[in-house]
């Protein structure tokens, strides 16, 4: 988190004396910005004025360098506490009054200093490392007997979001959800992202990557060719789905089909209920979906794309998977945590015609991550909408639509 | 009738440097200070009709002479100052003696805010005025404001040499001010100028500022200040005061002036 911040007091005959312009004056001309909080004006000439400023920096030395300047103006620092910490009683047992997460980014007070928590999520603990000089997010499983944990609120801070730097779709600090907003200069912004993230990403540079969680959805209204060249073309560098997508991509490949339904027909074809078992059985041979794409059995679409390009897909299983694929991970804890480990560094994600992948991965998302949400059923981006994002942007469309012009925008020829 | 506190200045000379204007090799006529401070007197008792109480002067403590700097008094309140410099922190337990055996109620500060007194406080009787960042601390505004129910505005001291509020701004019976601009940034002069109107309001020029022209007394509408302060004078005589030059040369050299040698009581 590039931020630093701390709170300080003024009070006395601030107004009239202009201590109080001074002091914010102070603190934009060396290179701070502030909030004013609680700001309280003497309703008489003799009664004080009393203002909390919380102050924010781009870095550490800064923000001791402006709390020194303005000091002597009386500006005191807000006495604050750290924050109360208590061992884990057992394996995946939180202490009492464990303090759980938002996905707003967060940090605490030990030994009287601000501390960044990593990983922030929503809907976890605090751990602190054991020297206390770190501090991550952590779900309640995977918790360990004697863990330190945060409890209580005290030494405790979210830190609302800023509004962000560029003008586009993202930065409205809006979350609205519309089928009648026009679509395409939403997606021509997404574009412009992914394209800024591609260079990001060719250069080494951290929050680059693109996620996509989707649903077979994508595979059924025709949104297969334009994902695998968007992978293809390395605009997107890790994929989330189920058993579903991975199998009706492949079938695509094998048999021409998706549930059965001829792509370009677009008639079911004799037998055709049975072909995306006949998929997933063919792939259960040979081992892997990796073995199936380098052997050459699998040719073309998403999951060869992903093989080919060294995208990581994480396949998560659900109760009415077939099969399922080899690689489906099947334990929805240990799916979720695979998920989780490939959250860091990510810069945006796409969350397209999944309503089960879209809400899982929305959950793990910080609220700083720039997201979009497609469906064509309005209360899957509405949900993800009403966690709180300013950058959430939700489109009620078709997932082929959406991938189809966004691959159009990104520079593919129909 | 005007009461005031000052301390003749048998033990007065400069022995340390703690403001742009002491140097020790710059040697105090004893006797001729003293001279001048007897004039002083005179002039605040048989000119102005002042009532002086004089303190016992200590041996060791050279500025003791300067009583502005004891604290400051509110009826029957004294609040007593806690300097900033450890040379004159010494004084501070014979100011607060002298109230105490005076029947002043003593009041003072935590003792990490500094506070100087009448040095650094002074103004109407509605509002005052408080100098900091020179040698008071800003934080001990807001306490004496709640205590005595009085508007303090805070002014920022920005040139050393006027290190106590008292040697460049002088607020005067009449609601007239004397002060010297410079001495303070955009906000303090900003401040000043939205209280005082134009017309009450003047600006010493620099070279009788750097006289201490504003580090003079007032009681009622006779002013005493120091000698070679022509302008000052001039426009004080428009205003209706009576002018009272003295020399002070010697005290100067100390940093100090009419105001300085003396405390209203109350």
């Amino acid at each position: 988190m590039n931020q630093y911040q701390e709170s300080v007091y003024l009070q006395g005959h601030i107004i009239d004396s202009l201590v109080l312009a001074k002091v914010l004056d102070l603190i934009l001309m060396m290179g701070g910005t502030f909030d004013l909080e609680d700001v309280h004006i003497g309703k008489t000439r003799e009664e004080p004025s009393r203002a909390r400023i919380r102050i924010q920096t781009g870095s550490r030395p800064l923000l001791d360098d402006i709390l020194k300047a303005i000091q002597p103006h009386g500006a005191s620092i807000e006495r604050e506490a750290n924050c109360r910490i208590d061992q884990a009683p057992a394996d995946g047992v939180l202490p009492d009054g464990f303090y759980a997460t938002t996905h707003l980014p967060t940090q605490i007070r030990l030994n009287g200093r601000w501390l960044d928590v990593d990983r922030i999520e929503m809907d976890l603990a605090i751990v602190v490392s054991e020297t206390g000089s770190s501090a991550h997010a952590m779900p309640m499983g995977e918790v360990r007997r004697g863990d330190q944990i945060v409890i209580g609120r005290e030494g405790v801070r979210v830190i609302p979001l800023q509004r962000p730097q560029e003008r586009d779709v993202f930065g409205f600090m809006e979350s609205q959800v519309s089928a009648e907003r026009p679509h395409s200069h939403i997606i021509a912004d997404i574009a412009t992202r992914m394209r800024q993230l591609r260079e990001r990403h060719r250069h080494g540079q951290t929050d680059s990557k693109v996620l996509l969680a989707g649903g077979p959805a994508i595979i059924h209204a025709g949104g297969r060719e334009p994902l695998t060249w968007l992978i293809e073309q390395r605009f997107i560098h890790i994929v989330f789905c189920g058993n579903a997508l991975a199998a009706h991509d492949m079938e695509a490949d094998l048999f021409g089909t998706s549930l059965g339904y001829g792509l370009s027909a677009g008639r079911a074809v004799p037998h055709g209920h049975e072909l995306h078992l006949r998929t997933i059985n063919r792939i259960r041979s040979i081992g892997s979906i990796e073995a199936a794409v380098t052997s050459g059995m699998i040719k073309q679409g998403i999951m060869a794309a992903c093989v080919k390009k060294g995208v990581p897909v994480v396949m998560s299983g659900t109760i009415r998977d077939d099969g399922p694929l080899p690689g489906v991970i099947t334990d929805s804890v240990r799916a979720q945590s695979a998920m989780r480990a490939l959250i860091p560094g990510v810069g945006l994600a796409l969350l397209v015609a999944s309503t089960l992948h879209s809400v899982a991965t929305g959950n793990l998302l910080p609220a700083t991550i720039p997201t979009v949400c497609v469906d064509v059923n309005p209360s899957v981006p509405t949900k993800l909408a009403d966690r709180g994002s300013f950058q959430a942007v939700g489109l009620v469309m078709d997932a082929a639509s959406f991938l189809s012009e966004l691959a159009r925008v990104l520079g593919r020829s129909t | 009738m005007s009461r005031l506190l000052v301390c003749p200045p048998d033990y007065f000379g400069i022995e340390y440097e703690i403001n742009p204007w002491m140097r020790l090799t710059n040697r105090v006529d004893h006797g001729r200070a003293v001279r001048q401070w007897h004039e002083l007197v005179h002039v605040l008792e048989k000119n102005l009709g002042a009532v002086l109480e004089r303190m016992t002067p200590i041996p060791e403590l050279p500025d003791l002479v300067f009583t502005a700097n004891a604290g400051v008094v509110v009826g029957r309140t004294a609040v007593v100052s806690r300097f900033r410099y450890p040379e004159r922190q010494r004084e501070e337990a014979h100011f607060e003696n002298w109230f105490r055996g005076h029947g002043y109620e003593v009041m003072t500060v935590e003792a990490d805010l500094y506070f100087e007194g009448a040095g650094d406080l002074l103004g109407f009787p509605e509002y005052w005025f408080g100098g900091y960042r020179q040698r008071s601390d800003i934080r001990v505004f807001p306490v004496l404001s709640e205590h005595f129910h009085r508007e303090i505005i805070p002014l920022e001291l920005v040139d050393s040499r006027f290190y106590h509020l008292d040697t460049c701004f002088c607020p005067l019976s009449g609601g007239d001010l004397l002060y010297f601009p410079a001495a303070f940034d955009t906000y303090g002069q900003a401040a000043i100028a939205e209280r005082v109107p134009d017309k009450q309001r003047l600006t010493v020029p620099e070279d009788e500022a750097l006289k201490f022209a504003c580090n003079a007394v007032c009681v009622g509408k006779h002013v005493v200040l120091p000698v070679g302060c022509p302008s000052t004078q001039a426009w004080l005589r428009r205003r209706g005061y009576e002018t009272h030059p003295v020399q002070l040369d010697e005290f100067m050299r100390s940093g100090g002036s009419a105001k300085c040698l003396t405390l209203a009581l109350d």
